[in-house]
């Protein structure tokens, strides 16, 4: 998902013209609230264990649910090949949120006197549909599989993938193939918050305005292989993720020989009283496209060449005060190639515009490398297993801007979430919640008259997974 | 600007009232499920274990996240998931356990049952939790401890004492063997281990359910017994018996020695784990040699104390 507006020009000509306001903020409505998310009572009703085994709040993992994700959806006891299961289990689970909400956003682009206009909407809605299949193919051989919908029905794959777990009787050597969540500890996909403004992590798709670089996000799942390894109580996590530079797109769209990294590892901690403490780091390189063939003026999906470089690295950290509180904190510093900067990257799907071809080599007058900083704060107060508080706090910064004539400030993200999720039962057969939340976003300068741009939600929803 | 504050208020109060909503309803049928769970009085128990000691009170959360389900609120064994599980999670309430280093018919020792929570129990839905805090842990023993009173009119029983493993040597595998036929063992477990044995079918444990008999067979390099996988436990659990099960203790039946004989033969039975074992019998191409057979055919010997207990 895109941050803040992508524009249809290039170099710093773009700063001034703005973009679709309007249309990009509902999409990112759209995009926010359909965040595929993994909490899967399927698992609950193989082996008999309450979603609060696995989940501090569902669908977040607390550490006995990372351990069992990190084994390859496995207990590791004699009960994990399918064999053992009565044939009338389907490992299948269905998650979807019936929800009211009030979305608000201060400017959109309208026929006004001053060319734009605030929108609030309230109404009822839906979010997307989740089918989360997952589960062994035999002992040691596991596998997910996610078709996933948005609020329409439009249907495609969040995950596909297969995972050789504990090879050689290592729990050191375990590899996943196909389309994947990238191994940050830190789950956007199993976040607790829904709301379309505080759905998403930022960091985790964050693009600076004018770049045109897509394939840096790491919220976005993956096609690629990885390798990861954990100690046996999983306090040591390890993992190391190839894959094409496609942001996951499936028939290689961009270019056949582009490749991103993504490398994480952790270390978790015993603080006595405290809990289980874990600290860790990311860093996510890669490089992508900025030429292509084109036919008739337009590029040929495919042909990409002229590889570009971009980076993500950063800390992550979990950490509990007790039973009752914990922080998850996440920082990123990231940089991409000055061509990206320039809005040169992705000009198949209308990031950039298609005539933004690297076909000279020559870089527009005054590019330089975009780069930023951010952080987050992610708070759950878990009253009980059935009731959790929670409030998240993100921030990104940029640090250089792709042209030194834009705002220092351009494209700087504040976003805020609140809210509250009560399970009124709790089985191991299936998830219901009701979710109240309350979120705050800005960007600078991205408003259609180049102010800044602010939305808020709130989101009243019943959760539900079975 | 003033309807956008009367939309902002409305909005919140309407949240605040449907959250109220939707949690009247259950509380006024059931437990209050906001807040400490009252499953029951919760008596003031400790555990102990080497520099920790567990408080029952803090772990009254983690009981109700992972333990609930299948133990109950009440610790009875009767979760919500306890008619879906085989064997059936472990009532508390009586305090009766099949992992103890202590004589048959004890308590076990906290230790005994902090292992049990960290090591998982193989053949059964009981997962290895060993992500909890060593303190976590403690705490849950100390909790599982408030379930019963006997906890509080007894103390744990005394440790077995295991005696040093003899060396592996084709005699005592031989033996062990005969041990294994005279004691009657295959009864139950079949002659070769695979919990097959013609009285195996008819199996029951304390409460009535039916039981299997471990199979030896199954498994390989990883296989582990319900309390252990080493050498040791496998003679702690012969020495000890599996409380609330047909399984019994051979204390009072025979010598350590000829305890540990038993255990070389019961790991040839592991026909797909690697092991001492297995090595010693492969070296002599697979078979007792019948020389040795016939020479390890003598009597058993007769603990001194000659109590009784225990029973096949």
């Amino acid at each position: 998902m895109h941050m803040g507006a992508q524009s249809s020009c290039s170099g710093n000509s773009c700063v001034g013209k703005s973009f679709p306001a309007a249309v990009l903020g509902i999409v990112f409505l759209l995009l926010a609230i359909i965040q595929p998310a993994n909490a899967l009572p399927a698992f609950a009703r193989k082996y008999g264990l309450r979603c609060s085994a696995c989940h501090e709040s569902w669908p977040m993992l607390n550490y006995f649910g990372q351990k069992f994700k990190d084994n390859g959806y496995q207990l590791m006891n004699d009960k994990d090949a399918p064999i053992w299961q009565n044939p009338a289990y389907w490992p299948i689970t269905l998650r979807m949120t019936p929800f009211w909400s009030r979305e608000s956003t201060n400017k959109i682009s309208a026929d006004t006197a001053t060319g734009v206009a605030g929108l609030a909407t309230t109404g009822f809605n839906l979010s997307g549909l989740d089918i989360l299949t997952g589960g062994t193919l035999e002992k040691n051989i596991s596998f997910l599989l996610v078709p996933s919908s948005d609020e329409t029905g439009s249907f495609h794959f969040e995950s596909v993938n297969v995972r050789f777990d504990n090879l050689f009787h290592s729990p050191w050597l375990n590899v996943k193939v196909g389309k994947m969540e990238l191994d940050s500890f830190i789950s956007e996909k199993r976040t607790v918050t829904l709301s379309a403004s505080g759905g998403a992590y930022q960091l985790f798709h964050f693009i600076p305005v004018g770049d045109g670089n897509i394939f840096g996000q790491l919220g976005d799942n993956q096609l690629g292989v990885e390798w990861m390894g954990h100690s046996f109580n999983d306090r040591t996590r390890l993992s190391a993720t190839v894959f094409s530079s496609t942001d996951g797109n499936v028939d290689l769209p961009y270019g056949q020989n582009s490749y991103s990294a993504f490398f994480a590892g952790s270390q978790a901690f015993s603080a006595g009283k405290l809990g289980v403490q874990r600290v860790g780091g990311y860093a996510m390189v890669g490089e992508a496209p900025t030429t292509f063939l084109t036919s008739g003026g337009v590029p040929i999906p495919g042909s990409g060449t002229g590889n570009k470089s971009f980076s993500r690295v950063g800390f992550e950290g979990l950490f509990y005060l007790g039973p009752h509180l914990d922080f998850q904190v996440f920082t990123q510093h990231g940089s991409d190639n000055a061509w990206f900067g320039a809005c040169y990257g992705d000009i198949i799907t209308g990031t950039c515009d298609p005539a933004n071809n690297n076909t000279t080599g020559t870089l527009p007058a005054g590019a330089r490398n975009p780069t930023w900083n951010g952080a987050f704060v992610e708070t759950h107060f878990v009253w009980n297993p059935q009731f959790t508080i929670f409030q998240r706090s993100e921030w990104v910064r940029m640090s250089q801007q792709a042209f030194a004539v834009m705002p220092s400030n351009l494209g700087n993200i504040d976003n805020y979430v609140v809210g509250y999720r009560y399970n009124p039962f709790m089985t191991s057969r299936d998830g219901f919640a009701f979710h109240n939340e309350y979120s705050w976003i800005r960007q600078r300068g991205t408003a259609p008259d180049g102010n800044d741009l602010s939305s808020n939600s709130i989101l009243l929803g019943f959760d539900f997974a079975f | 600007m003033k309807n956008s504050k009367e939309w902002t208020f409305r909005i919140v109060f309407g949240c605040l009232a449907f959250g109220a909503l939707s949690i009247l309803p259950a509380s006024a049928q059931d437990a209050p499920d906001i807040g400490p769970h009252p499953a029951q009085p919760l008596r003031p128990m400790e555990s102990h274990i080497g520099n920790f000691t567990g408080h029952a009170r803090d772990a009254k959360m983690d009981y109700r996240r992972y333990c609930a389900g299948c133990h109950g609120d009440l610790g009875d064994g009767n979760g919500e998931n306890a008619p879906w599980l085989d064997p059936k999670p472990r009532d508390f309430t009586i305090a009766t356990f099949k992992c103890r280093s202590t004589p048959t018919g004890t308590l076990p020792t906290d230790q005994d049952l902090y292992d049990t929570v960290n090591r998982g129990i193989d053949n059964s839905n009981m997962p290895i939790w060993n992500t909890f805090t060593e303190q976590q842990r403690a705490n849950l023993v100390a909790y599982i401890k408030t379930f019963s009173p006997r906890w509080e009119k007894e103390k744990a029983g005394e440790p077995i004492k295991i005696p040093a493993e003899p060396p592996v040597t084709m005699e005592s595998i031989s033996h062990g063997k005969f041990l294994f036929t005279k004691m009657e063992c295959w009864k139950c477990h079949g002659p070769d281990g695979k919990g097959d044995g013609p009285s195996a079918a008819t199996l029951t444990d304390s409460k009535d359910q039916p039981i299997r008999p471990y199979n030896f067979a199954s498994g390989g390099d990883d296989s582990r017994f319900k309390c252990g996988s080493t050498n040791r436990d496998l003679y702690r659990i012969f020495m000890t018996g599996l409380d609330g099960t047909p399984m019994p203790s051979f204390a009072d039946n025979i010598q350590p020695n000829d305890a540990w004989d038993l255990v070389h033969f019961l790991r040839t039975l592991q026909v797909n784990r690697r092991s001492r074992e297995n090595e010693v019998l492969k070296a002599a191409g697979g078979k007792i040699p019948p020389y040795v057979e016939k020479a390890a055919q003598g009597p058993v010997a007769q603990p001194s104390s000659g109590a009784a207990g225990g029973g096949k």
